[in-house]
């Protein structure tokens, strides 16, 4: 292999080796630790000038103790639970929302779409948490929801939505929406409408057609769209700090308490370590349906 | 052995199979297809011939239920169809893009028609590998379209189109991406099913070649109108215009002053030409500007000058060999252009006519046709 070539494979491994495994591997140990009253609040430290010993007694001192305690405490596994299933659920919802917006687009004339791409991106332009303190502003008991609601006389008290897993839902929903219709609305583009016609033609109604020609042709971009939705939710933290209520539970939120609140640092870890292994089966997947629609088309 | 000539066309007892009466199609402000009238009958190999943009395919989506008319009707087998939509006509289409579903495999797709009806499982099988047979894809038939050849795809949309026996079948350009000798080898093939499922076919082409190979008749389209409907046989020794002259086949076109006497015309078309002879059933009033057409193979080329109704001198500019026959440009005295074409019955050493020979251009009084316009 020339020099050359081996410079081009090298750069995005150095690249994944300083931002994703080295964080990895210092969270790992971090995890493997006990928490101890100092600064970092962990022990042990590595201490390179101890020498061979010194690093035999480092590893000596890695357990799996936090890995234990949190199998002891059913706040945890709850929290794991709790957090695929809103995620889940959001992506079901998201799907919904966004697969008739990212097909009204590609229907629209062509002249229209890059406008509509424009505005389906346009809300990344502000900061995520002034969307998401706007959304505060409207859910709230006193919010522009509500106040419109009594308006229209619709109801006669304020509706609870914030603080509610109702208000995490539609956090997420709204914050990811993009992410669904973007994937989605590139398979749909693609798609030759003669094909549509020819599935009129052979028999099938519109609605049919759609579901035997439009839907599978638009597979791996709802695929795609559910996973870019599905796998950055389960981790989500700022919309249920800030949307959801008490009762929200999600692994997120749970992971910054014990990181900020407690000052626990190898539990925090061990619940990151957790997150990521939990995540790497829905990323595995993501990736094998990007190769396969790669070699579908190729 | 007397053989019936398929003729439904001259039949007045025939009922046509399919009927425009008066069809105009509108996009905007745009006339696709201009107060169009037409009778195609059952069991046609109808060949709707013209050139891009002629408003060949609007004739075809309106008959499949893509388009309605802006005014006229359309009847199949005497019915309005305006109000049946697409997926119930009994009427099917071959795209000119095929539209293959590419998530479906070749079988599928053949299937697909024949699993909207209510066909049973059995049933929809035997069709299929029937259509796999006809096609000769039976090889094929796990593959997905991209995994099969050009030739193979167009096949794969003929048998799904043909698999639900309509009465009707729509093909829009369909070999229009096949080089050509598949092409030929194709149009043979689809002539054959045609004759073996009975059904009536509406071919669109922008070949000439193409249409007069395969159809019973010819449609000659322009901007929107007919301009001719004939068998392949009357469109090339009979065009009505000159633009059908043109379109279908080389021709000749020489203008000039009619003098009629009879059904024997002369046209004055050079000074110091001898007028050109011609025979004609229609009548032209003296003086009429009239248009003598003369196909080249029916131009005799010979370095004697021969004893002929209409004889003509010039100089050979150009020789185009085309195998079996060689085109003959010859530049006539008033700089005219004018081609003559023979069969190469000898090899092309043996050729008696070179460039720059002076040559005599003949042909009888009906070997051409006169056309006002
Ligand atoms: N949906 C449409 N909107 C506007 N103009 C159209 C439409 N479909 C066809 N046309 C116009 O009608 C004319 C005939 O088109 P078409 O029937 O496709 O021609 P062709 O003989 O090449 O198949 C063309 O000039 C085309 O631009
Ligand atoms: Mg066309």
């Amino acid at each position: 292999m020339n020099p050359r070539r081996i410079f081009l494979i090298a750069v995005p491994y150095l690249w994944l080796l300083a931002l994703f495994l080295v964080p990895f591997l210092i969270v790992l140990k971090i995890s493997l630790s006990d928490i101890a009253l100092a600064r970092p609040p962990y022990a042990p430290q590595l201490d390179l000038s101890a020498g061979w010993n010194g690093l035999r007694s480092f590893f000596a001192a890695l357990d799996l103790e936090n890995f234990v305690f949190l199998t002891t405490d059913d706040l945890y596994w709850k929290a794991y639970l709790s957090s695929l299933q809103i995620a889940a659920v959001s992506t079901v919802i998201t799907l919904l929302v966004g697969y008739p917006m990212a097909y009204g687009m590609a229907r629209a004339a062509a002249e229209w779409r890059p406008t509509l791409l424009m505005l389906v991106v346009l809300p990344f332009w502000t900061s995520f948490l002034i969307r998401v303190y706007a959304w505060m502003g409207i859910l709230s008991g006193e919010g522009v929801l509500n106040q419109f609601l009594l308006w229209t006389g619709l109801i006669s008290a304020p509706l609870t939505i914030l603080n509610t897993n109702l208000a995490v839902y539609i956090g997420i929903v709204y914050t990811y929406l993009p992410f669904m219709i973007l994937p989605i609305y590139a398979a749909l583009e693609k798609m030759d409408d003669s094909l549509l016609e020819a599935a009129e033609d052979l028999g099938c109604s519109r609605t049919t057609a759609f579901w035997l020609v439009t839907v599978p042709l638009s597979k791996a971009g709802i695929i795609a769209g559910c996973f870019l939705v599905f796998i950055p939710a389960i981790g989500e933290f700022v919309i249920p700090s800030l949307l959801g209520g008490s009762g929200t539970l999600m692994i997120g939120k749970v992971l910054w308490e014990e990181f900020f609140s407690n000052r626990d640092w190898p539990v925090a870890s061990a619940v990151a370590i957790i997150l990521l292994l939990i995540l790497i089966i829905p990323i595995v997947l993501f990736q094998r349906n990007e190769q396969k629609q790669r070699e579908a088309e190729g | 052995m007397s053989q019936t000539v398929f003729a439904p066309w001259d039949d007045p007892t025939q009922k046509p199979l399919i009927q425009f009466k008066g069809v105009t199609k509108r996009f905007g402000d745009f006339t696709a297809i201009d107060n169009l009238s037409l009778d195609i009958f059952e069991q046609e190999f109808f060949a709707l011939l013209g050139p891009s943009g002629c408003g060949k395919t609007t004739m075809m989506r309106m008959l499949a239920g893509f388009e309605t008319p802006t005014s006229g009707t359309i009847l199949l087998s005497g019915q309005d169809i305006a109000p049946v939509p697409p997926n119930k006509r009994a009427v099917n289409m071959m795209f000119q893009s095929y539209a293959l579903f590419p998530h479906l495999s070749v079988w599928d797709n053949i299937a697909f028609g024949l699993r909207r009806g209510n066909s049973s499982k059995d049933e929809i099988a035997q069709r299929v590998e029937e259509m796999l047979r006809l096609t000769r894809l039976e090889k094929f038939s796990k593959r997905k379209p991209h995994q099969i050849s050009g030739g193979q795809r167009q096949r794969v949309a003929l048998a799904r189109s043909l698999a639900k026996a309509p009465k009707l079948l729509l093909l829009d350009e369909p070999l229009g991406a096949l080089d050509a000798k598949l092409r030929q080898d194709t149009q043979f093939e689809l002539m054959d099913i045609q004759e073996k499922t009975g059904t009536t076919f509406v071919i669109v082409t922008h070949d000439q070649e193409e249409a007069m190979t395969v159809a019973s008749r010819v449609a000659v389209m322009d901007e929107g109108r007919l301009i001719q409907v004939a068998t392949p046989p009357e469109i090339y020794e009979a065009p009505a215009t000159v633009y059908v002259a043109d379109f279908i086949g080389d021709v000749n076109i020489l203008e000039g002053k009619a003098h009629q006497a009879g059904d024997k015309v002369e046209i004055a078309w050079a000074d110091g030409e001898l007028p050109i002879r011609g025979t004609t059933a229609r009548t032209f009033a003296p003086g009429q500007t009239c248009h003598f057409a003369i196909r080249p193979e029916k131009v005799t080329i010979s370095t004697e000058r021969p004893d002929s109704a209409n004889v003509l001198r010039g100089k050979v500019i150009d020789i185009a060999y085309l195998g079996n026959l060689s085109t003959y440009h010859v530049r006539l005295g008033n700089g005219t252009m004018m081609k003559a074409q023979t069969a190469n019955t000898r090899r092309l050493a043996n050729r008696g006519i070179t460039w720059e020979d002076d040559v005599w251009l003949s042909f009888t009084d009906t070997a051409g046709v006169l056309l006002e316009h």
